[in-house]
């Protein structure tokens, strides 16, 4: 067992020394793997951020709670007092007919006429403005059924529509990344399956000597899916340091939007989990990429 | 050791390089195999090592049945037989050291062991002094030799040859077919393929002849032809 650890270790850094030796090639390869997982890497950092965005930026969703015409000043102040508890709940405005009529008035112009009025129609209100716990539209959803629920309460409005409309955005632009992941990821399997072809094909000769002498098509195998492994691996964690120098190009701009939101919002990058997947899909890529490229050469060699 | 029964061989092109092959060779013997360019001789050896595969026929080598070698296997089966090549086949960019190394490298030998067992190889074939040198920088006969020494150098109780001389002078190739005798002297059956009759009557072994993909000739020493 020990002795199959060695053998692999010594693969490994003999694979490094190769790849070391020849360091423009690699740097190629790394530097094509690294652009093109930044890509969607990038897109996927854009709609998390915009994400955040959507659910961060203070008072982009509030709720409209039209009382009963028939409620008066106390009670409104009661279910005011009542809403506030609510975990999900931030802060609670109370507008009378009185102070929605004069808040009308100024805003319409219609002063004079509106003073004809027999009696105000406007009702009671009550603004109410969710937690930023609430960061998807399902949850709005479900405190404004709640609110709803009250006796005093006629209408409960929610102005959701844009929130829902990026969120819709946001689901489309999630599945499009998906896609293009996909697709770029078997582009890093082709360009580093191409990368080990050449090397397989390089050295044809002495894989067949290898081959005649007893050796398995595992100890072939072995240092070219380490060359992809190490290539993949290493374009993975460039595409994140690519990625993580766009985005802090980017963080000043986007800084200055955000004020202008009065928005404490700030641009992140992967954290050590994200940073970990992408090396690991860099890795596995590479793996198959040269596994493939190895394995269409011993195959042509087997007899028949 | 070696032994085919009625066995065929047709190429993916339709040409019948061997047909109904039988011969024995018992263990520790040395048997020479002839015929004309083209008779099928390089086939049957490749047959013997797994490198083609008989289209019919039963073939039994080192007592295993070759049509149960599984392609798993194959690397396994062929850490048995020593195979030493016309053109050689060293690797150019190692040293005579690290190319009879091979076997012993894929076989997972342990470093100190392989020292140890090359450099007996080495000198067994008296390159010693050269295993330092890359192919390149040594004559015919020493790349010749090298290849000699990789292919006994895990001790494989056959050893086939193909045309071990074909590029040699007389005194070289006397040395090189000594050599094989020397290893045959120590219980290693070893099968020759050669045009060179003069190194056949020279031993006076098993002769195997070939014509066209036929067996016209399997006569044991002193049997008269
Ligand atoms: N891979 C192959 N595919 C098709 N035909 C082949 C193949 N290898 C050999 N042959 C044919 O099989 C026949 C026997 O070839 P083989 O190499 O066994 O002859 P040989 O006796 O070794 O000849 P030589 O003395 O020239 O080396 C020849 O006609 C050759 O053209
Ligand atoms: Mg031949």
């Amino acid at each position: 067992m020990t002795g199959y650890l060695l053998r692999h270790l010594q693969v490994f850094f003999y694979t490094l020394g190769q790849l070391t030796r020849a360091p423009i090639a690699s740097l190629l390869t790394i530097a094509v793997i690294a652009i093109t997982l930044a890509l969607p890497t990038g897109l996927y950092l854009l709609i998390e951020n915009v994400q955040r965005i959507s659910t961060g930026l203070d008072g982009s969703a509030k709720i409209s709670l039209f009382l009963k015409a028939d409620i008066d000043h106390a009670t409104a102040e009661q279910l005011s007092e009542r809403i506030r508890q609510i975990l999900e709940v931030a802060t609670v405005e109370y507008i009378s007919p009185k102070q929605a009529m004069a808040e009308f008035k100024r805003l319409s112009g219609f002063g004079e006429t509106l003073d004809t009025l027999a009696h105000n129609p406007l009702p009671p209100l009550l603004i109410v403005q969710p937690s930023r716990t609430l960061d998807t539209p399902q949850k709005l959803d479900d405190l404004v059924k709640r609110l709803r629920a009250n006796g005093e309460v006629d209408l409960a409005q929610l102005d959701l529509q844009w929130v829902k409309r990026l969120h819709g955005l946001l689901q489309i632009a999630r599945r499009g990344v998906w896609l293009l992941s996909v697709s770029l990821a078997l582009a890093v399997v082709l360009i580093i399956g191409n990368t080990i072809r050449l090397a397989v094909l390089s050295r044809r000769e002495e894989i067949e000597v290898i081959k005649l002498v007893g050796g398995t098509n595992a100890f072939i195998r072995r240092p070219f899916l380490y060359t992809g492994l190490l290539q993949g691996t290493a374009g993975a964690l460039a595409a994140w340091a690519l990625v993580s120098l766009c985005l802090s190009l980017l963080a000043g701009p986007i800084g200055a939007v955000a004020d202008l939101y009065a928005s404490s919002f700030r641009t992140e990058g992967l954290d050590s989990y994200g940073i970990a997947i992408l090396a690991g899909v860099g890795a596995l890529l590479g793996w198959l990429g040269s596994r493939i490229a190895v394995g269409r050469l011993l195959g042509s060699l087997e007899p028949r | 050791m070696i032994q085919f029964n009625n066995v065929s061989k047709r190429y993916a092109g339709g040409l019948d390089a061997l047909k109904n092959i039988s011969f024995e060779l018992a263990p520790a013997e040395m048997a020479f195999l002839t015929g004309h360019s083209g008779a099928g001789k390089s086939t049957l050896l490749k047959l013997i090592t797994l490198i083609e595969r008989p289209t019919r026929g039963q073939a039994i080598v080192n007592n295993q049945n070759l049509s149960r070698v599984t392609r798993r296997r194959i690397p396994y089966f062929r850490r048995d037989i020593g195979i030493v090549f016309q053109d050689y086949k060293l690797l150019h960019d190692r040293t005579a050291y690290d190319n009879v190394a091979l076997p012993l490298v894929v076989a997972g030998v342990r470093d100190k062991d392989i020292g140890r067992r090359v450099r007996a190889a080495l000198d067994k074939v008296g390159l010693l002094k050269k295993e330092r040198a890359y192919p390149v920088m040594l004559s015919g006969g020493e790349q010749q030799r090298v290849g000699i020494a990789r292919a006994v150098v895990n001790k494989p109780p056959i050893l086939l040859a193909d045309e071990p001389t074909g590029n040699l002078d007389q005194a070289l190739s006397d040395e090189i077919m000594d050599l094989f005798h020397d290893f045959n002297q120590v219980g290693v059956t070893v099968l020759i393929a050669t045009h060179d009759h003069r190194q056949v009557q020279r031993l006076g072994k098993h002769v195997l002849e070939l014509k066209r993909g036929e067996m016209i000739n399997d006569s044991s020493p002193g049997s008269v032809l």
